[in-house]
């Protein structure tokens, strides 16, 4: 039985202790947030933090987190009002959107480290994650923003129109 | 997410709309396979619905994949029916022909949305209006309407949307010829920037993404396919696989023959590899079985394809006479002899590449009681419907589409033979399954950007000027059919520009599939025909930019339309040139500026690339300057600006990768053998647009393939070495 903290909540696995933490995530604990790119660590979009550390989930076995406590996407903010959340929504970052809950770990993990990073010391930080869609200028400048930002959460200015589907309805329920 | 309920939303049904017109330039195989579909009348659709509370739902019925189609249709459609943006909510549809045609590819998105989204929301507008006039007991042409309000100024009368929208349904739906669109500088929505409406869900880790859908029951599974195109997989040792712990299902897949040699994979896929299917209760038991998993394969014809036997054997092939013919024009052979010519030779040479999306293939699929329901992330969801429905012998009617939003396509996912396997698993499981393959699935199993090699030989006159230009072309395929999407076309730049013209082709056999890849033919022959002219450029004795507008003023002028019209890329040639500083700096040694231009997908682009490289070859990209001309308006800027630099980024990528055979497989198998550029490599990217009179056209290819060129001919100058294979690490060159 292994036990860790996940977004402040107690939780056990009893299942095999090689599986990723990454899979532990989301088909157990059924955080979705957290994406499957390689399985090697070579992309960066499964990027979570443990103890506050940046971490490949794709490759961190579960045991390897034992009685650790462990942050995802969905455990940055309960409403997307952390700063770097909010700097990603207002200069519109994504494209396809699947690398940026990485890119946003990647980020909160260099700014609690370095408050106001320099470029240099953002590309260092960021150099793990790829962006296929190739959105690194957005990136960079939204870590800057949210750098600039007053520590305290400011409201997302999420320029209006949201989305439903219904595929997604039945494809979640 | 808010939602409204259905009952409170009152339809309006704009029908019979014209499907718009369809345009040539794309990849010519896609827009037969669109035009088909396009053909199916636009019946009686919902687009827009109205809640009582004014939110105004619209559909957006293309496939997103990150090139932002999501908000741009949904623009197109609000703006013409005036409201404001932030009461608009978008709705994705199913997969379904009642909305026309549903593709993500070619750049198609805008040109073939363009008239009749908006004609959607003029005709909604203008029902709005009748119901208002009928209930005033005024002329509707004294209504007018501003932020989802019908208004009458005379009577200083007005009404919401939402009032009206229960007695415009009842209205009669405007004639589509006489329907009247907004003056362009009354636009509020279109030209400005509107961030992803999902970016919210995406910040926030929701479930949104192909990979991410879970159903009831679902169980997981993986797919080992053969790792030689063609094989079969002949036993497996399924017991053992069967009793490793979560698995509950193991079974060979038989498998599909093409259906012809080098079929169009866009419609005609086979569906079905050989492999061995594994289904668990998690993903990760079904993908350790899969490590215990020991397979007799027959591997077929292909088993010994070697990468570097077919360059051997396209070297040889490039010195014996050509296949075919594509284009003469002239005699080029008699330009070459002439006394007052200097005649340049190159070989260009290039691989296949794959597409790798960051979201590896995946597919949800519940086959029950005969009907099937399939969740994809496909970039052509009814074209996947149809394949899906000629694989399972289903009749289309019982299967059910849902499109989900992609990480990535790039045109991977213009193909769908994930669909096919997720339905043969679900149907053989007996229960709803969730097949997601692994990166290394992913990378050995595409549908490639097609390799080949590019024997040039031109001559420039005394005067500089470019008078002859011989191109034999050593690709894929079989008698007359090239590799899908791997073809040449006679009406490429530069032909029609030189008198003496000749475009010749010889073709090898190929077991592998090919695809159609971002900006397809175009990433790669925009590279060969663009450094060679920069190679004749300095073979004349004159500046890259002055000889290039030489020769595209030499050109004939605008032609059809889909065939590139010189003079709007002249313009943007000369604005890249203005904005880069172009031979007004001085360099020092290892640092220089290359310029490229192409014209693809109706948009034409030039681009000028400032690099510095270091004594190991190492590249530094100082800056990017790009210049645009997609037509008279940038719908989404934001978006736009962001399309237009990963573009530049994704091409800098692919020159670095490569896909090479070995004993029949693919001998890559994850990002750090097929690398994407990092954020140190990124350069600034200026962008700027030419705002021409010409419809709006698409942008999510036609920014790409001037990049390569840019900085292969920064390089040539800087260093004196010419870029004429792919990757050029090959050369030694690489991304500092």
């Amino acid at each position: 039985m292994i036990k860790l903290k996940v977004n402040g909540k107690n939780q056990q696995f009893d299942g095999d202790p090689e599986m990723p933490l990454l899979w532990v995530l989301r088909d157990e604990l059924d955080l979705k947030g957290t994406k499957f790119g390689c399985g090697m660590g070579l992309c960066g979009a499964c990027t979570v933090h443990v103890d506050g550390q940046p971490t490949r989930a794709c490759f961190t076995p579960v045991s390897a987190v034992a009685n650790k406590s462990v942050t995802t996407i969905e455990g940055l903010s309960p409403d997307g009002t952390h700063p770097v959340q909010v700097a990603w929504q207002e200069l519109d970052v994504p494209q396809c959107g699947y690398c940026q809950a990485g890119q946003i770990m990647s980020a909160c993990a260099l700014l609690a480290k370095t408050p106001k990073p320099t470029d240099a010391q953002i590309d260092s930080a960021m150099n793990g994650n790829l962006c296929r869609c190739g959105t690194y200028l957005r990136i960079r400048a939204a870590i800057h923003k949210a750098a600039a930002a007053p520590a305290k959460p400011a409201k997302a200015a999420n320029g209006g129109a949201k989305t439903t589907a219904s595929s997604r309805k039945s494809g979640t329920k | 997410m808010s939602r409204t309920n259905i009952s409170r939303r009152t339809f309006l049904r704009a029908s019979a709309l014209a499907g718009g017109g369809f345009m040539l330039g794309i990849y010519p195989k896609a827009a037969a396979v669109l035009a088909q579909r396009q053909q199916v009348p636009l019946t009686p659709t919902d687009f827009v619905s109205i809640a009582a509370n004014n939110v105004v739902s619209i559909i957006s019925r293309n496939p997103e994949t990150g090139q932002h189609s999501l908000n741009m249709l949904a623009m197109l459609v609000a703006d013409e029916l005036d409201v404001d943006w932030k009461n608009v909510k978008i709705i994705r549809p199913d997969a379904d022909a009642k909305y026309g045609p549903q593709f993500t590819g070619g750049s198609t998105a805008t040109p073939t949305n363009w008239e009749p989204m908006r004609q959607v929301g003029a005709a909604s507008r203008q029902m709005l209006i009748s119901a208002a006039a009928k209930a005033w007991g005024v002329a509707a042409a004294e209504c007018t309407t501003a932020s989802g309000r019908v208004l009458h100024t005379a009577s200083n009368r007005s009404a919401t949307y939402g009032e009206l929208a229960a007695q415009a349904v009842t209205m009669p739906i405007p004639d589509v010829k006489t329907l009247k669109l907004k003056d362009p500088k009354d636009y509020k929505i279109i030209g400005t920037t509107t961030p992803d409406a999902e970016n919210k869900d995406i910040v926030t880790g929701k479930p949104l993404f192909g990979i991410d859908v879970k159903v009831p029951g679902m169980l997981y599974a993986v797919f080992h396919k053969t790792p030689v195109p063609g094989g079969k997989a002949v036993s497996a040792n399924l017991d053992a696989i069967k009793a490793m712990k979560g698995v509950k299902h193991a079974f060979i897949v038989e498998g599909r023959p093409l259906p012809s040699s080098f079929p169009n994979y866009l419609n005609l896929d086979p569906g079905l590899e050989s492999g061995v299917a594994i289904v668990a209760d998690s993903w990760w038991a079904a993908q350790s079985a899969r490590e215990k998993l020991e397979v007799k394969w027959d591997e077929g014809k292909w088993a010994t394809a070697d990468s570097a036997e077919i360059a051997k054997k396209a070297d040889e092939l490039s010195r014996q006479p050509a296949g075919r013919t594509l284009r003469k024009d002239g005699d080029v052979e008699a330009v070459f002899k002439r006394a007052d010519v200097k005649v340049v030779e190159s070989a260009y040479v290039f691989p296949f590449i794959a597409h790798a999306p960051l979201e590896p293939q995946n597919c949800t699929a519940h086959f029950k009681d005969g009907k099937l329901e399939i969740w994809s992330t496909s970039q052509t969801p009814q074209i996947g419907k149809t394949i899906v429905a000629r694989v399972m012998g289903l009749p289309e009617k019982d299967i059910t589409v849902h499109m989900i939003r992609a990480g990535g396509g790039f045109g991977r996912r213009l193909y769908n033979e994930y669909m096919c396997e997720a339905a043969h698993i679900s149907k053989v499981a007996g229960a709803p399954v969730k097949l997601l393959w692994t990166r290394e699935d992913d990378m050995q199993h595409d549908y490639y950007r097609s390799g080949g090699f590019q024997y040039l030989k031109a001559a420039v006159d005394n005067s500089g000027k470019l008078v002859g230009w011989h191109n034999h072309f050593v690709g894929y395929g079989e008698g007359e059919t090239f590799t899908h999407a791997g073809e040449v076309n006679g009406n490429e730049f530069p032909s029609r520009f030189i008198s003496n013209f000749q475009l010749q082709a010889t073709v090898m056999p190929l077991g592998i599939k090919t695809g159609a890849l971002r900006a397809p033919r175009s990433n790669v022959y925009g590279w060969v025909y663009q450094s060679f002219i920069d190679e004749l450029a300095h073979a004349a004795g004159k500046d890259p930019v002055q000889f290039r507008l030489d020769l595209l003023a030499a050109g004939p002028p605008a032609g059809t339309q889909g065939v590139m019209n010189p003079q709007r890329m002249i313009d943007v040639v000369k604005l890249v040139a203005e904005k880069s500083g172009w031979g007004k700096q001085k360099f020092p040694k290892g640092r220089a500026l290359g310029i490229g231009f192409h014209y693809s997908h109706l948009g034409y682009f030039a681009e000028v690339a400032d690099v510095t490289v270091n004594a190991n070859k190492k590249i530094k990209v100082n800056k990017v300057w790009v210049a645009g001309d997609i037509g008279s308006h940038i719908i989404n800027v934001g978006a736009s600006e962001n399309l237009t630099q990963g573009a530049i980024v994704d091409g800098m990528s692919e020159m670095l990768q490569e896909i090479s055979l070995k004993n029949g497989r693919v001998e890559q198998t994850n990002y750090h053998e097929h690398p994407l550029v990092k954020m140190s490599q990124t350069p600034p990217i200026e962008v700027h647009w030419i705002k021409s009179n010409n419809s709006p056209t698409g942008l999510g290819e036609p920014a790409l393939p001037p990049i390569l060129p840019a900085i292969a001919n920064a390089v040539f100058t800087a260093t004196g070495e010419r870029i004429r294979t792919m990757p050029m690490t090959k050369q030694g060159f690489s991304f500092a």
